[in-house]
């Protein structure tokens, strides 16, 4: 009866995927978390890949054949999600803003995580003045309020305001500064920990160089936490965007849709009452947000054992191996 | 949400830790290494926000660049003394900042510390009213999912947490702007309070700038029924969201406090379950609350600059968005400082209290 359990070993590479295996592990609530997040997450994703297909207008188109499109109009057949102030398209301006939310997103994680975890490696590793530096400079960095210090970032990067690339690099950079200290922390403390272990001393033994120990033996073993952390930066990522979008400090509207500044435009239309151009943004920023939330925390907690939930069914299937062994 | 990977990492403040061994004087000590730190901490953001701020160019450039003629601005920033080596300027403002002078604002030529005094009242009014909303909402509801792990009323709640980590304060603010503001015509949308009470209440001899307390002292009923209602929309928009961290803190908590021995055995007493979850296993698990608090502080000033902006609350986050609009980069420095600073000593005093609450945390 044990050899159901043993099994487990040999799954072929599709279900060792990570969100694969992470489905199969699952059930009850914790599947349905699950689900609802890699669903909201596909939604995210497709419409950021399809944005030209999906929207029947560019983001910043205010008129077409047949004449100017009307301001402020609340939704019908043509506008379904009705038009701004300034007559755009609100669907086809949220379609667009998953576009510049997921580059943000790629480029602010990829850096930061590049930039972390090669800091935290040499940091831990070789320990010193260097470290020393570091981790008060990290402290220093992680203490300040993020979207402040993303606030000074976007100054420096592009005075505040630019065009498409220009305002997704400024924006990712920003991010990229307020994640870095947070990939060098949980590398560092890992790296730590591993340097103790017996096969790091005799990689050190055979005369392996620093630089090698670094990357062969302690970067694999060091990041076998951070697909966690992506997803959670991810959200903050976008949340940060949105942030700085809404003071005014993102991309310019006629160079890319972005979710927060649209929701700063539609504040004065939420005084009279107008309600179409601020909702719709807002739910894409919260749905999106909601979504990668969820798969993270629903990996999260079915890494860990003791949070796993099992079925009642697959329960008593391990009880009873255990009983007739 | 750094909540999950802040409880799986070990923070490593002192970067030379060894374990105190000595009995006497352990608290002490933990209190000045400490206390120390917060120098290095508040030099170092200085310093870095000199420096980013001067990498583009000097602030008068940023304010009146379209403004003037390429020979008035030189003559602007040979007075400002812009034109000196980056060094000496910033030896300067150190020294400046360290006898309380951040210097005077571009847009409206006012003394930032006057500014940080006028509208840090409104600010700190905000965050309180906030942290009072989080705390009312997050404790009972973090012992409710907690007592009921696992089934509905927790699934329910872990949603409703993950959401108000998902919605961003403006949004927030927008929907309850929307709601209580224009559709139901409930509360004022926007401001502090009505031009007459706000006249009434800053003509007060010495006012603390906190406008509830100002009513109270003054007596004045009808202007703390006024400054109530403009306060509700914006305190409820940022307490609610941070009362999501609340709630998940408090759960993760009580569910290791309700699993102890001493909750048993008050269950075997015939402690009612009721008294056993709000008091047995609440008071243990309000420790913990307390160290993150001061995370939360910091997300909170973050969180206060755009609930202020959403509100058209004057408080420095609202300034702070009105000078960024100006490109008044003087202004912006000195209000990111400050605020900075606000963090730090925050942090310190509640790595203080987390001490003597817990003796296990010193080092």
């Amino acid at each position: 009866m044990s050899i159901p359990s043993l099994a487990s070993a040999r799954k072929s590479w599709f279900a060792r995927l990570p969100v694969v295996s992470h489905l199969r592990m699952s059930s009850g609530l914790q599947r349905g978390m699950l689900i609802a997040g890699l669903v909201l997450s596909v939604l995210f994703i497709v419409s950021a890949l399809f944005a030209p297909l999906i929207a029947p207008f560019d983001f910043a188109q205010s008129s077409d054949m047949s004449g100017d499109f009307p301001r402020q109009s609340a939704p019908d057949d043509k506008f379904i999600w009705g038009t701004t102030v300034t007559g755009y398209d609100v669907f086809s301006r949220t379609m667009y803003g998953a576009r510049t939310a997921i580059w943000v997103i790629i480029a602010a994680v990829l850096m930061s995580l590049f930039i972390g975890v090669l800091l935290g490696l040499i940091s831990g590793y070789l320990g010193g003045w260097f470290d020393r530096i570091m981790v008060v400079l990290a402290d220093a960095i992680y203490a300040f309020p993020s979207l402040l210090l993303a606030i000074v970032m976007s100054i420096v990067i592009s005075q505040g305001q630019s065009s498409l690339w220009g305002g997704i690099m400024a924006a990712a950079i920003s991010i990229t500064v307020v994640f870095i200290p947070q990939y060098f922390r949980v590398v560092r403390a890992e790296v730590m920990r591993l340097k103790a272990e017996p096969f790091v001393e005799s990689a050190q033994v055979i005369g392996s160089s620093p630089w090698r120990v670094m990357f062969t033996h302690l970067l694999r073993n060091a990041t076998r936490t951070l697909p966690l952390i992506f997803t959670l930066n991810a959200t903050e990522a976008l949340l940060t965007l949105a942030g700085l979008g809404f003071l005014g400090f993102g991309i310019e509207p006629t160079a890319a849709s972005e979710w927060g500044f649209d929701l700063n435009r539609a504040m004065s239309d939420a005084t009279s009452g107008i309600w179409w151009t601020g909702l719709f943004p807002g739910l894409a920023i919260v749905l999106t947000v909601m979504g990668l939330t969820l798969v993270g925390e629903s990996m999260n907690d079915l890494n860990d054992p003791r949070l796993r939930r099992f079925s009642r069914k697959k329960a008593q299937r391990i009880t009873q191996a255990g009983v007739t062994r | 949400m750094t909540i999950t990977s802040q409880t799986g990492t070990t923070p490593s403040p002192t970067p030379a830790r060894k374990p105190a061994k000595q009995k006497g004087g352990g608290f002490l000590r933990y209190l000045i290494t400490r206390f120390l730190l917060i120098i290095p901490t508040v030099f170092i953001l200085i310093t870095v926000v000199f420096f980013l701020m001067r990498v583009t160019g000097d602030p008068i450039t940023a304010a009146m660049g379209g403004r003037l003629t390429p020979d008035q601005l030189a003559i602007r920033i040979h007075e400002a003394g812009y034109d000196r080596p980056v060094f000496i300027q910033y030896i300067e403002y150190l020294g400046q900042v360290f006898s309380g002078n951040l210097g005077r604002t571009m847009s409206d030529n006012r003394a930032v510390t006057e500014v940080l005094v006028t509208y840090g009242a409104a600010t700190l009014e905000l965050a309180i009213n906030a942290v009072i909303v989080a705390l009312a909402v997050g404790i009972p509801l973090g012992l409710v999912a907690a007592k009921f792990r696992d089934r509905y009323p927790d699934a329910v709640l872990r949603i409703l947490a993950i959401l108000s980590y998902a919605t961003p304060v403006f949004f927030a603010g927008l929907l309850l702007k929307l709601i209580f503001g224009v559709w139901l015509g409930w509360l004022p949308i926007s401001g502090r309070a009505d031009w007459q009470t706000e006249l009434a209440l800053t003509g007060l001899q010495n006012p603390s700038g906190i406008y509830w307390l100002d009513a109270l002292r003054s007596g004045n009923m009808a202007a703390l029924g006024d400054v109530t209602a403009h306060a509700l929309l914006p305190a409820l928009a940022l307490g609610l969201l941070t009362g999501g961290v609340f709630l998940r803190l408090v759960r993760t908590n009580a569910i290791g406090t309700l699993g102890r021995e001493y909750v048993e055995a008050g269950r075997s007493r015939g402690v009612s379950e009721f008294r056993l979850v709000t008091k047995h296993a609440y008071r243990p698990a309000l420790i913990p609350i307390i160290t993150v608090m001061g995370l939360q502080i910091a997300m909170l000033l973050g969180g206060a600059v755009l609930t202020e902006t959403t509100f058209e609350w004057a408080g420095l986050g609202f300034k702070l968005a009105e000078y960024l609009t100006a490109r008044d980069f003087v202004a912006v420095q000195g209000i990111v400082v400050v605020l900075a600073i606000i963090v730090a000593v925050t942090n310190f005093i509640v790595d203080i209290l987390a001490a003597l609450i817990d003796p296990r945390v010193r080092y």
